[in-house]
């Protein structure tokens, strides 16, 4: 029974997304559709650093990458068709986590972190210093693609309610995709991969590829939630691949919990509105100016009270209402493990958070297999 | 390339590069020894900056003025700010993951940035160049090179010879590097960890705090530069191999040179370099240059 409660979770989720725009103004529908998009972009980050143990401080790279796609691939007089421009897109964000990912996988552990920066920085410099994509300032997008069909168009993007529901539509796509590969044998080799990765090679597997192929899925589903940003704001700046919204991201992932994806679209969701509560002058009047200091305050108060995430709360709550103590939450969770072997090792992983206390899970995160 | 021309360009990139390992020196012992990624270093230097230009005023009426005088306060106040941080936040993060540090420091950088901005303001700010390091130097010909410059050369190799003979030729020096190569081993033979820490960590905040005041008078003080000089630092500690000090100076010597250059020779890929560079030397050392050492 407990097994279907994510799922459920999920579905209302989407399906709140999804009336939204019938019941509520255009501030709130504006607000979803961010949520959304940066939803995406926090699953494709999910994928490498919850799914793989990859942990990459330049995923806004391809998220820029895709945002720059997207508004330099338009033609200036009308609009693209859909149908390459996606593509395109894709593909191009996906190039460069292809021939970033190939060199940064021979790092591990914080090199990795590193290198990953260093190759966001240099698409940021790209951007930012070159004539490419009208330097600092940006560039903008005027006209949305349009999807047509035998001469008529499907849809209409450039109205706003179908790119609400086109964003939807990739969100939910997007995140059944991960949701499936999780559970299939590519998902169980990359928990496998995160666990051990010596252990995994041991078992005969060779871990580059897997972690490369994860490497490109995710660069290009981040890819996605950057076609769409440019999409909705009609704008792009160099800003999108800087460093700090790569940070923003992990900061996504990480607060959202990394043992499941849904993790990332909560983790997503709590910051979009965190930030915006922060920036609200009703609540906060005139020192909602310096809201970063409120945000900052906030992110450190979660990560110190919350070190399984905005997901463990149900679990935690649980545990502290039976009585039980952690281990009893967490054995509910890994009754959804489907594989017997890797993503056992995945559900019983958060047991470990405890043991933190005492340094020894430090060890597996800091990615050295020779310590 | 003229030659006084290609002189100026070599003393710009020695200068550079020293202010570099004054942060980067700093973030890598404490990287390598208490193993935690501290985002909120370019912070410091920052707050370095900004004590500076609050600083001086205070100090040209109470002391009697002078910079020295003024640097020596701020190295003064965030060494002790240093320390009070470790114990009240920074020992904390010991426990936690990699992950949960990068977290909890970022959001210390949008603290420490969101309080410079209700202090001081986001105005930018000049700091005044004290008179007796205002000439130049002539270069021969008409070429000329500012004596501050000099200075901070000349400021950032003693601290770096100093850092040296503490490092190889003290007690705590030997301690330090013990730690920086194995600190589970030195805990257990005894050696006071928790005050070796705290220790590292006001030393690493004081010399993080004294680049960014030596570096006011030229750079002005403004929002937001601890977090270029962060990043920048980050390259040096990772190409220089974490935890190594003589690393992390030829790193930063490396970094100074090539962005100098790159800023004369291709100005449109000059913030591209560094990372190619650093890409480049992680791809044929994945773990730096130096190792722990």
């Amino acid at each position: 029974m407990r097994k279907a409660v994510p799922l459920l979770c999920c579905a209302g989720f989407l399906l709140a997304l999804a009336i939204l725009p019938a019941v509520a103004g255009g501030y709130a529908t504006g607000l979803a559709l961010k949520i959304m998009i940066y939803a995406l972009f926090a699953l494709s980050l999910q994928l490498l650093v919850g799914g793989a143990g990859l942990v990459s401080l330049g995923h806004a790279a391809f998220f820029g990458i895709g945002a720059y796609a997207a508004a330099l691939l338009t033609p200036e007089g009308g609009a693209a068709s859909l149908w390459w421009l996606l593509p395109a897109t894709l593909s191009g964000a996906g190039l460069y986590a292809l021939a970033t990912g190939a060199l940064a996988l021979r790092t591990r552990g914080i090199y990795f972190i590193m290198v990953t920066l260093a190759f966001a920085q240099m698409a940021y410099y790209v951007f930012h210093d070159t004539a490419v994509g009208g330097g600092s300032d940006g560039i903008y997008l005027y006209f949305r693609p349009e999807p047509a069909l035998g001469g008529a168009l499907l849809f209409d993007l450039a109205d706003d309610t179908v790119f609400y529901f086109f964003a939807l539509a990739c969100l939910a796509l997007g995140w059944l995709f991960l949701g499936l590969l999780r559970r299939s044998p590519f998902g169980a080799a990359l928990a496998g991969i995160r666990i051990n990765e010596q252990r995994m090679r041991a078992a005969g597997y060779d871990t580059y590829p897997y972690k490369l192929a994860a490497y490109v899925l995710a660069g290009m589903l981040a890819g996605l939630a950057g076609f769409l940003y440019a999409l909705k704001d009609g704008f792009v700046t160099p800003e999108l691949l800087a460093w700090e919204q790569s940070g923003l991201v992990l900061l996504m992932v990480i607060l959202g919990g990394l043992r499941r994806p849904g993790g990332a679209v909560l983790g997503a969701a709590g910051l979009v509105l965190l930030q915006e509560l922060f920036q609200s002058e009703a609540v906060f009047g005139a020192y909602a100016q310096h809201w970063h200091l409120s945000l900052g305050l906030a992110i450190i108060a979660l990560v110190a009270l919350l070190p399984e995430g905005l997901v463990g709360l149900p679990a935690r709550w649980r545990a502290r209402h039976d009585g039980a103590g952690p281990a009893a939450g967490l054995g509910d969770e890994g009754a959804d493990a489907p594989g017997p072997h890797g993503t056992t090792a995945t559900t019983t992983r958060p047991a470990d958070a405890p043991a933190r206390a005492d340094g020894r899970v430090a060890y597996t995160l800091t990615g050295d297999p020779h310590a | 390339m003229d030659p006084a021309v290609f002189l100026i360009h070599c003393l710009n990139a020695l200068q550079y590069g020293l202010l570099l390992f004054l942060v980067a020196s700093g973030l890598t012992l404490i990287f390598g020894i208490m193993g935690i990624i501290n985002l909120a270093h370019g912070s410091f230097y920052m707050i370095g900056a900004y004590m500076a230009f609050a600083l001086g005023p205070w100090v040209d009426r109470t002391l009697g003025g002078g910079f020295v005088a003024t640097l020596l306060a701020c190295v003064a106040a965030a060494a002790v700010l240093g320390y009070l941080l470790e114990a009240a936040f920074f020992s904390y993060l010991y426990r936690r993951d990699h992950l949960q540090q990068v977290l909890m420091t970022y959001g210390l950088i949008l603290v420490f940035e969101e309080l410079r901005s209700l202090l001081v303001g986001n105005d930018v700010h000049g700091v005044p160049m004290p008179a007796w390091l205002q000439g130049t130097v002539s270069l021969g010909g008409v070429m000329t090179y500012p004596v501050y410059r000099l200075f901070i050369s000349a400021v950032g190799l003693a601290v770096g010879l100093l850092l040296y003979l503490v490092l190889t030729r003290t007690r705590l020096g030997m301690r330090v590097r013990a730690g920086a190569s194995n600190r589970e081993m030195i805990g257990a033979l005894g050696i006071d960890i928790d005050r070796l820490y705290r220790l590292v960590f006001a030393a690493g905040v004081a010399l993080a705090a004294l680049a960014g005041a030596i570096a006011a008078p030229v750079s002005s003080v403004y929002p937001g530069m601890g977090s270029g000089v962060l990043i920048v630092c980050f390259v040096v500690v990772v190409i220089g191999g974490i935890g190594s000090i003589r690393g992390a100076f030829l790193a930063a010597m490396l970094v100074g040179v090539v962005e100098t250059f790159g800023q004369v020779l291709f100005p449109a890929a000059a913030g591209v370099l560094v990372y190619v560079l650093m890409a480049a030397i992680l791809l044929c050392k994945p773990e730096g240059l130096f190792k722990q050492g």
